[in-house]
Formats: structure tokens, sequence, C-alpha cells
């Protein structure tokens, strides 16, 4: 008896419509958000993610009523990131039925916003989103670096200091994306997910590269991942939440079936 | 006959998806989240659910006078703790340096603590967030759910009654803590039954049909 890794598909909505980036630039339609959630519930997923890539604040607004159509007929931990800029944002989210907020740039732009944040709400519904990219080069010790504005702006900021600053100010959690991986569909970058994970004492999420199953496997035995989460797998039909989860108890993993 | 179950608001946390959720779990309910006192007294269940810290749960609870009222509610009609509602239901808490609590089952809410490990020696990570297996005490709650049967947990700290008798049900993280407690019209459980999919909706309607 233990507790169980953690599938979470991810749904990056804009302007209210599931979409999903090919290297945070592509955008293909995959549909409906309330629709492709109560499909996964049903399928088995843990948790859901919504990114909300929108740009416009008129737009953040149908997020709001995204979140609370989802968390009135999904009952599974929800959490969303994307525009979450002050302790009103998180508010709203929160009041609309989401679990947990993702911080991203937010906490960059001024990392006490990450203590307010915890102070207020609590550590276990603030999530801090570190996109980072590998800066070392070949043969040298991994290095990784915060970047912002889907990935163009590099910060000069050490991906695994900043995770153990994150989670001194109060992250409950750390979604740990590689901005090399994500779209690529090559697997996670497994020594940025372990290298933090070994690092920090709160549950890490894996995220970007997932191409297949055996991407997942890894994630949770070589990255030390607490959860891992895909967005286009799910999306496209190539693989349900189901047969994912059935991949990784075949591999010994503990999930929930 | 329409039954109403009062959810306690006093400012602890959103109530949107316990409400949705036991609107989902009983059609016949009718679901009154609120703070006003002659409403969840007037009501014949009452949830009483909480997220965040202890010292501010505890706070809230004096400042907004509900206090007696919970006590009141808890003294005669089926009631439900949730989460922080339920670890405010023991007697005394260590969080947020020490922290006197309601004292409706006897006991101490205690952290996990930093150096966690499995039977394996593998570091366990604090909070214990995700879904865990809960082993059934007979109680009418646990009517339609497999012993064994996971829920959504997210805590550092866990309850620890002083008399086993109070325990209705038990997981393990790094050590065996108890997962819910129940004392005769009382129940108090540490995981999420709003975020507990199908598992989760049985327990709350279990909850509703139930006469304490």
């Amino acid at each position: 008896m233990s507790l169980a890794k953690r599938i979470i598909p991810c749904l990056d909505v804009d302007n209210g419509r599931v979409v999903k980036g090919v290297n945070f630039v592509d955008i293909r339609d995959a549909g409906d958000p309330v629709e492709i959630a109560r499909r996964y519930d049903a399928e088995g997923a843990d948790e859901i993610t919504f990114l909300d890539i929108t740009a416009s604040s008129d737009d953040r607004e149908t997020m709001v009523h995204v979140v609370e159509q989802v968390a009135s007929e999904v009952f599974i931990p929800l959490t969303v990131g994307g525009g979450i800029r002050k302790v009103d944002d998180i508010r709203r989210m929160l009041n609309a039925g989401a679990d947990k907020v993702g911080i991203n740039s937010a906490a960059v732009a001024r990392p006490e916003f990450v203590r307010e944040a915890a102070e207020r709400f609590g550590s276990q519904c603030i999530v801090v989103s570190i996109d980072a990219k590998r800066v070392s080069a070949q043969g040298e010790a991994p290095r990784w670096e915060i970047f912002t504005h889907g990935g163009r702006k590099a910060t000069g900021i050490d991906a695994v200091e900043w995770a153990e600053r994150m989670v001194e100010l109060g992250a409950g959690e750390l979604l740990l994306t590689s901005m090399d991986r994500d779209g690529t569909k090559i697997g996670f970058d497994l020594d940025y997910t372990r290298t933090i994970s070994d690092r920090v004492n709160v549950p890490i999420i894996a995220s970007g590269g997932v191409g297949n199953l055996d991407h997942l496997v890894d994630g949770v035995i070589k990255g030390h991942a607490d959860a891992v989460l895909a967005a286009s797998i799910f999306h496209f039909g190539e693989y349900s939440v189901e047969e994912a989860k059935r991949h990784m108890a075949d591999a010994g993993i503990e999930v929930r079936l | 006959m329409s039954k109403t179950v009062a959810v306690i608001d006093y400012g602890m946390g959103n109530l949107h998806s316990i409400a949705k959720a036991l609107e989902h779990a009983d059609a016949d309910a009718r679901v009154d989240v609120t703070a006003d006192p002659a409403r969840i007294l007037a009501a014949g269940h009452v949830v009483f659910p909480g997220v965040g810290a202890i010292r501010d749960c505890m706070h809230e609870l004096e400042s907004t006078g509900l206090r007696e009222v919970v006590l009141r509610a808890a003294a005669e009609r089926p009631f439900l703790g949730i989460c922080l509602g339920m670890q405010a239901m023991l007697g005394h808490s260590e969080e947020n340096g020490g922290v006197a609590t309601l004292g409706l089952i006897p006991g101490e809410v205690r952290y996990f603590g930093d150096d966690l490990a499995d039977a394996g020696g593998t570091r366990l990570k604090v909070p214990h967030m995700g879904w865990n297996q809960v082993a059934q005490v007979t109680h009418p709650l646990w009517a339609g759910i497999d012993d064994g049967t996971r829920f959504y947990f997210v805590h550092s700290y866990y309850a620890d009654p002083g008399d086993a008798a109070h325990r209705a049900g038990t997981s393990e993280y790094g050590r065996v803590f108890t997962a819910a407690v129940a004392r005769d019209n009382l129940f108090g459980v540490q995981f999420h039954p709003e975020k507990s999919q199908k598992a989760g909706l049985q327990l709350l309607a279990n909850f509703l049909g139930w006469n304490g």
C-alpha cells in the first residue's frame, strides 16, 4: 500500500479551446476543454492541468468559465497555469473550482509573489512552473537556465538553484518543463528532472517531450518524478490515459487503476 | 423530501467543488454554502471543510463567531470534517508552533517530518500529495467502496487520535497514519472526497444518507 505516481494530461487552452503547440509555436485545434476533461477523467487521469495560453485579458475571463464548467462535473484535482500574476488571479481560479495554480513568469519577475501566494492560500495549491533549457556544452557538467516568453528570453537564472529557492518561498510542487524537449516527442530531459527531484523535498512533475509510453516510465524511474505530464499523446488519441497507466503498472510503477 | 446539507463557509478555501460534488452525489440534496449560524443549524447534515494552515483556521472560526456554531452542529447531527476541517476536530495540532483545536475527538495532529522514508529506504516528500489507498474500519460511510480504494490526499500533517477506537481508516506514507476518524455522529477524512472521483462521490452520498 503506497502513494501512486500520477499521470496528468495537460490541456493548452487558447480563448476557451484546447490547442497544443509544438515547441510552443505551431498550434493545432484539439477541441472542447470540458469534453476532453470528461474523457480523461473517465480514462482514469489522476489530475488535469490547464495551461491558459491566451494573450488578452478579456479572454482570461473565458478561462475562469472553463474551470467552473469542468469543476462542476469532473471530480479530480484541477490545476490552472498561465497568466497568474496577482493574488486576485489565484483567488478567482480557486473560487472557480481549481485546486492549484501554476505560477511561472510572475515568479521570475518577483519571487516574493510565491511567498505571498503560499501564505495566503497555502503551499498545497501553489505549483511553480520552471521552464528551462540546457545551457552546458557537451561534456560539461549539465546546467540548465530559466527561460521566459515561451523560451525566447534567457534570464541567466540557474534552474536548480531556482527550484530550491521556490520551495523555500513556499512552492508546494514544481512543474519542470524542458524547453529543449517540449513538442519533440523524444522523451523528458531526465537529468533535469532527476537533479531537481533529488534536491528538493516537494513533489516534482516532469513535462516536455513525451512521445511514447516508455517515456512516462522513464520519467518516474530514471527521472525520479512524482508525476508525469503529457499533452499531445493523449489529445490526438495515440494513447489513452488508461493504456498509459497499464504500461506504467507493467513496468512496476504503482498507479491508480 | 429534500434534505439540506450546510457547507460551513468560514473563509478557509474554495467550496465550489465540495458543493458541486455533494449535488452530484445526491440529486435530492439541497446544498447550502453558508456562514449564517441559523442556516447551518437548520441543516440536517453539516460539512466542515478547510484547506490551509490550522492557526488561520482557528482564527477564522473565532473571528466569524462560528466556533460555537460548529460545536453545536457537531453535538447533534451528522457532521463531516474534510482535510483541515478534520484536523480541527482533534484536540491539538503541532502546526504553527502548536495550536489548540476543537477537541471533538481527543488526539493530536502531527507533522510527517522531513526525514520520511518508505520501507525500502527511499526518501518520501512532504506534502503527501496524490492518490493513496485507505484501509477501512467498518463504518456506514464506507458502504459500496472497496477496502483499499485510493483517495486523493494533499497534506503535511496527519491526525493521531488518542483512542484507536476513533480511527475509521488508515493509510501509509512512511508510517501508518489515520486517514479517517469517527465518533458517534462525527466523521472526518484527511483526503478530499470531492476530488476523489467515484469513490469520493460514493462517500459523500453515504454521508448524506447517514443518520449519524
